[in-house]
């Protein structure tokens, strides 16, 4: 069989756990915080690099990236964790709508022939959760979202995905898209050996202009506000208090 | 190499033809927009039963003006065309009868599906941001060069429609010249219409049986005879408080059964194995907005408060004062769960 050559795409995002405010001019969220790997990123990478530990035949593991020039710390996390080398498309201005960032992907699969794509179901900033759907659309791919389980054996992938009541079972051929439900593994930490040894990895820096496109946008932002606030309703002594104040709003 | 690059050439033919008729439609005004309308609602069956819960995108196409057709696929479909037929809302309802489609695979699912959108041209397609929405729309709207819009919870205008991003943290509004308009819809933010008293006309869709390289192997859905999660009236939710799965079958099964409740759970309870993973409420898992969210030793991070902070009530037991879900909590209590859940189901089952 053909060797596995993995890309994964990666996004810096604003980290997890911090609570994004929305600026004065409710054009976007204030951006001058702390940011980190999208989650559902680093389990495609740990995937990838699993597939290599479990000697399935992985050719080489691609990050790639598309962003502001620090978007280039995370994809010397993806080395650290495993990735073999990083292509970054530096873009400053704007933020990449999910077809922008498919249509990019779709020339960098054809680029470096890769045959297999794993995605994050969905960015924790824009909720989107397309870009892979849209990547398979365009290669003409098959695609296995929401990823809890995968099996690789030969030219055949058998996939498990988180669905609405339950899980399901899918298989298909590569070349293929897979983008990662949070169940599918628990993420490696990178140690300082290998985050050492990823400072001397290959890291490419390219322009979308390279790929002939131009990141036009589609949709146009009328504005960004402060979701309604909630008003806690303060609290009862007891479970009696309870009933009767869940009665009094009418819950029971 | 050949067949790509022509692929791509076509791929922007095919942009510039739908950049040059976002222009001829501009100078139209919105009313004249809404009068030409015409939205295709995806609709969702199983085993020959509607899904009642896509029904919402019908509600969201009422809001968009203008008709409103339905499509839905699969094998014995003529029976569930007939029910849609019955949606009020519905003019037509397009059915496709081919067992191909009965597993939503988005690889056969997206061709037949862009056919029948050019044959009636469309200008809005919706679809639920369900599994089966989620899975399947981007890959349509790639197909078709549009930027997708996903899990909407207002229809402002035909081309201007609001989603919340970064967890429900942040509440967008976006308007979109593409054509036509892909977008799937929060569920619970829109009704999810009556299921009597509608008359649309039935008709058979075109299907281009396009191949499906992926094979639908298997399925395992978690069985339960309680309210379906995403659309309960009430949903009691437990979270890494309850410290194990014997503890949350224990005590959370009980409390539902008293409420006539969905159960859902916090990812740190998923994670932890006490609950599957189908019963996860927040960003990655499900959206709900009950008229009741009772939850017990849900801390109520931020993820978490994304799938549940629409929820007409909420009620929160949790020992820790601080806890940020009191922050939210029209009701709360601070005590141990392991006394107070049970004092509180016994109660509620006396009432």
């Amino acid at each position: 069989m053909s060797g596995l050559r993995i890309l994964v795409p990666v996004k810096r995002v604003i980290d997890y756990a911090v609570k994004p405010r929305v600026n004065k001019a409710q054009t976007g969220v204030e951006t001058n915080v702390k940011h980190s790997m999208n989650p559902f990123d680093e389990l495609s990478i740990e995937e990838a690099v699993r597939m290599r530990e479990r000697k399935l035949p992985v050719e080489d593991i691609l990050a790639f990236s598309a962003g502001p020039a620090k978007s280039q710390d995370i994809l010397r996390t993806a080395m650290a964790m495993g990735a073999d080398r990083g292509i970054h498309v530096v873009e400053e201005k704007t933020d990449l709508e999910p077809l922008s960032v498919a249509k990019l992907l779709q020339k960098v699969v054809e680029e470096e022939k890769r045959n297999l794509v794993i995605l994050g179901k969905q960015s924790i900033d824009d909720d989107a959760n397309q870009t892979g759907q849209m990547l398979a659309g365009l290669l003409n791919w098959p695609q296995a979202t929401q990823a809890s389980k995968v099996e690789i054996d030969g030219e055949s992938v058998t996939v498990t995905r988180e669905v609405d009541g339950g899980v399901e079972t899918l298989k298909a051929k590569l070349p293929m898209i897979i983008t990662t439900d949070l169940r599918l593994n628990e993420p490696r930490y990178a140690s300082l050996p290998n985050i050492m040894k990823a400072k001397k990895k290959p890291l490419e820096k390219k322009t979308l202009g390279d790929y002939g496109l131009d990141g036009e946008k589609r949709l146009k932002t009328v504005k960004v506000e402060e979701p309604k606030a909630r008003q806690g309703g303060g609290k009862v002594e007891d479970v009696d208090g309870m009933i009767a104040k869940l009665k009094e709003l009418g819950a029971l | 190499m050949v067949a790509p690059l022509r692929t791509s050439l076509l791929r922007q033919a095919g942009a510039t033809c739908l950049r040059q008729q976002r222009t001829t439609l501009r100078p139209l005004s919105r009313s004249t927009l809404q009068r030409l309308a015409s939205t295709l609602t995806v609709l969702e069956q199983r085993d020959g039963k509607l899904n009642m819960s896509s029904l919402a995108s019908i509600s969201a196409a009422q809001k968009v003006g203008g008709s409103v057709h339905g499509i839905v696929a699969g094998s014995n479909i003529k029976t569930v065309a007939e029910q849609a037929s019955k949606v009020e809302g519905l003019e037509k309802v397009i059915f496709i009868e081919n067992g191909d489609y009965d597993r939503g695979l988005a690889e056969n699912w997206a061709p037949m599906l862009i056919e029948n959108i050019k044959k009636g041209g469309y200008t809005h397609v919706i679809a639920g941001h369900s599994a089966f929405g989620k899975n399947l729309m981007p890959r349509v709207a790639a197909l078709m060069d549009v930027q997708q819009i996903s899990d909407i919870t207002e229809v402002q205008s035909e081309d201007t429609f609001v989603r919340p991003i970064y967890a429900g943290n942040a509440i967008l509004t976006v308007q979109s010249n593409d054509n036509p308009k892909i977008v799937t819809v929060r569920g619970t933010a829109f009704p999810s219409g009556a299921a009597e008293g509608g008359s649309a006309s039935v008709e058979e869709g075109t299907d281009p049986k396009a191949a499906c390289p992926t094979e639908w192997i298997s399925e395992d859905l978690a069985k339960s005879d309680r309210p379906e999660l995403a659309s309960a009236e009430k949903v009691v939710s437990g979270g890494r408080g309850l410290k194990s799965k014997e503890e949350f079958d224990r005590i959370m099964p009980p409390l539902a059964d008293a409420l006539g409740a969905a159960i859902g759970a916090s990812r740190a309870a998923v994670d932890s194995g006490f609950a599957d993973n189908s019963l996860q409420v927040g960003q990655t898992g499900k959206n709900v907005a009950p008229q009741l969210y009772l939850c017990a030793g849900i801390s109520g991070a931020i993820q978490h408060l994304a799938g549940m902070k629409d929820s007409k009530v909420i009620a929160a037991i949790n020992k820790d004062a601080d806890a940020p879900i009191f922050q939210v909590a029209d009701v709360g209590l601070v005590g141990d769960l392991f006394e107070k859940v049970p004092e509180l189901t016994e109660k509620l089952g006396k009432a």
